[in-house]
């Protein structure tokens, strides 16, 4: 399968230690004059690699879930929503929420660049980020999904969404069947990075591989 | 401009390369790269437009050839130059040119979270008349400026339809460039496959690009 044949090679094509010599240069040059404090980036990299994730957007998702008035202010204003849980901040100013359904799937890219919605899923993954994906989202959605393990019926809409503008896309799953006595808790461990992009479905644990 | 960023629609750039378990960042000198990037971006002296615009102009073999953390050191580093953050001369030796100011830094540790939770949005509240309402049939106009733009060159010449509008937004293609926010109403146009991609594309799939008043005319 090409996606795992190709873990090791995530684009990094220049040698690792001159990047590495490059970057500490710049940061004691910057530093030096005083224009940026090395604790205040310490902070920086804790938040997106500690606090701000994928589990931020899943408690969303469960909350809609189990909680239909929720549902709603989600997506009448998901902005609101969002920030009812406590996640803001840059890239999720606008926010705006789609349906996955029996009969609509939604699928979200930046073609131009890598836009993103970091206060509910965090920094986006390389593959988001790289040619492949933003090159055939808009032109292949299907082959994509099928890329992703993902077969969707020709009866099933697809619909996807460029992120050009400030406004930021998260996918509401279809919760599965079978969870019906899940609290809300372990349904926000079941929903994964790739389900709220739109590249697979949220999925029970003994029903197959969970991403 | 038409750079090779604008990427929707090629073909002949290969697989997926998914990576299971994938870490947030692969090497640490990428965790610093965002962290000096967000750090100095508290000095105000760009806009997210001139920051993306920074990537675009990244010539497209060395544009292709990078990952993504290092467009953005290339870009974080024009930036700094463009808005004397910091000279060349300094970049290249490492060091502060002699003389030069010591400064204390915009953004200290105790400030991130509060930045991090900090809504800043592209919304403006300003009257704007909006040329389009939801459910009308629009045409994406056939532009090639050579500046920043985010009007992909695959919906150009393309009809759609207003699918909901934002409201009043900041125009990225004046604003990129320092030449004022220019604010006006930003839609979601619902462009049908076919339309973008002739029979090949199913009928029933269509994309959705967000699309401001000034790249859209009257069908």
């Amino acid at each position: 399968m090409t996606m795992r044949a190709a873990e090791h090679d995530h684009g990094h094509q220049t040698v690792p230690s001159d990047l590495t010599l490059r970057v500490k240069a710049l940061e004691s040059l910057l530093v030096e004059k005083g224009l940026v404090d090395p604790a205040a980036l310490d902070a920086l990299i804790d938040t997106y690699e500690h606090k701000v994730g994928p589990r931020n957007g899943a408690r969303v998702v469960a909350r809609a879930w189990v909680d239909p008035s929720y549902k709603q202010r989600l997506l009448t204003d998901a902005t609101a929503a969002i920030g009812e849980l406590g996640y803001t901040g840059g890239q999720g100013e606008h926010m705006i929420v789609v349906v996955n359904g029996p009969k609509v799937h939604n699928l979200v890219v930046c073609t131009l660049c890598s836009c993103y919605p970091w206060p509910v899923l965090g920094l986006p993954p390389v593959w988001y980020k790289s040619a492949p994906y933003r090159s055939r989202a808009v032109i292949d959605p299907r082959g994509v999904l099928h890329e992703f393990g993902l077969e969707l019926p020709e009866d099933v809409e697809l619909r996807v969404w460029d992120s050009t503008a400030e406004v930021r896309y998260l996918v509401l799953p279809e919760r599965p069947a079978g969870t019906e006595k899940l609290s809300e808790e372990e349904l926000a461990s079941l929903v994964t990075r790739d389900a709220m992009v739109g590249v697979a479905k949220v999925k029970l644990p003994h029903t197959g591989a969970n991403r | 401009m038409n750079g090779v960023h604008d990427m929707g629609g090629m073909h002949g750039m290969g697989p997926i390369q998914y990576e299971s378990d994938e870490p947030v960042f692969h090497e640490p000198w990428e965790a610093r790269v965002l962290a000096l990037h967000r750090a100095v971006r508290a000095w105000a002296k760009w806009t997210t437009d001139a920051s993306r615009h920074a990537v675009e102009l990244i010539p497209a073999p060395e544009y292709l050839r990078m990952s993504y953390y290092e467009q953005r050191l290339h870009a974080l580093i024009e930036l700094m130059v463009k808005s004397a953050l910091v000279t060349r001369g300094e970049v290249e030796s490492g060091k502060p040119a002699p003389g030069s100011p010591k400064t204390v830094p915009a953004l200290i540790a105790s400030a991130v979270p509060s930045l991090v939770a900090q809504s800043k949005p592209a919304s403006r509240e300003v009257r704007a008349e909006a040329r389009f309402a939801v459910g009308q049939r629009v045409r994406a106009r056939n532009i090639h400026p050579t500046g920043h733009t985010r009007l992909p060159r695959y919906a150009r010449g393309k009809l759609g339809t207003i699918h909901r509008d934002h409201g009043v937004f900041v125009y990225p293609d004046t604003n990129a460039h320092a030449l004022g926010e220019k604010p006006q109403h930003l839609y979601s146009v619902r462009f049908a496959a076919r339309e973008l991609w002739g029979e090949q594309a199913s009928e029933r799939d269509a994309v959705y690009i967000d699309m401001w008043d000034d790249y859209l005319e009257y069908a």
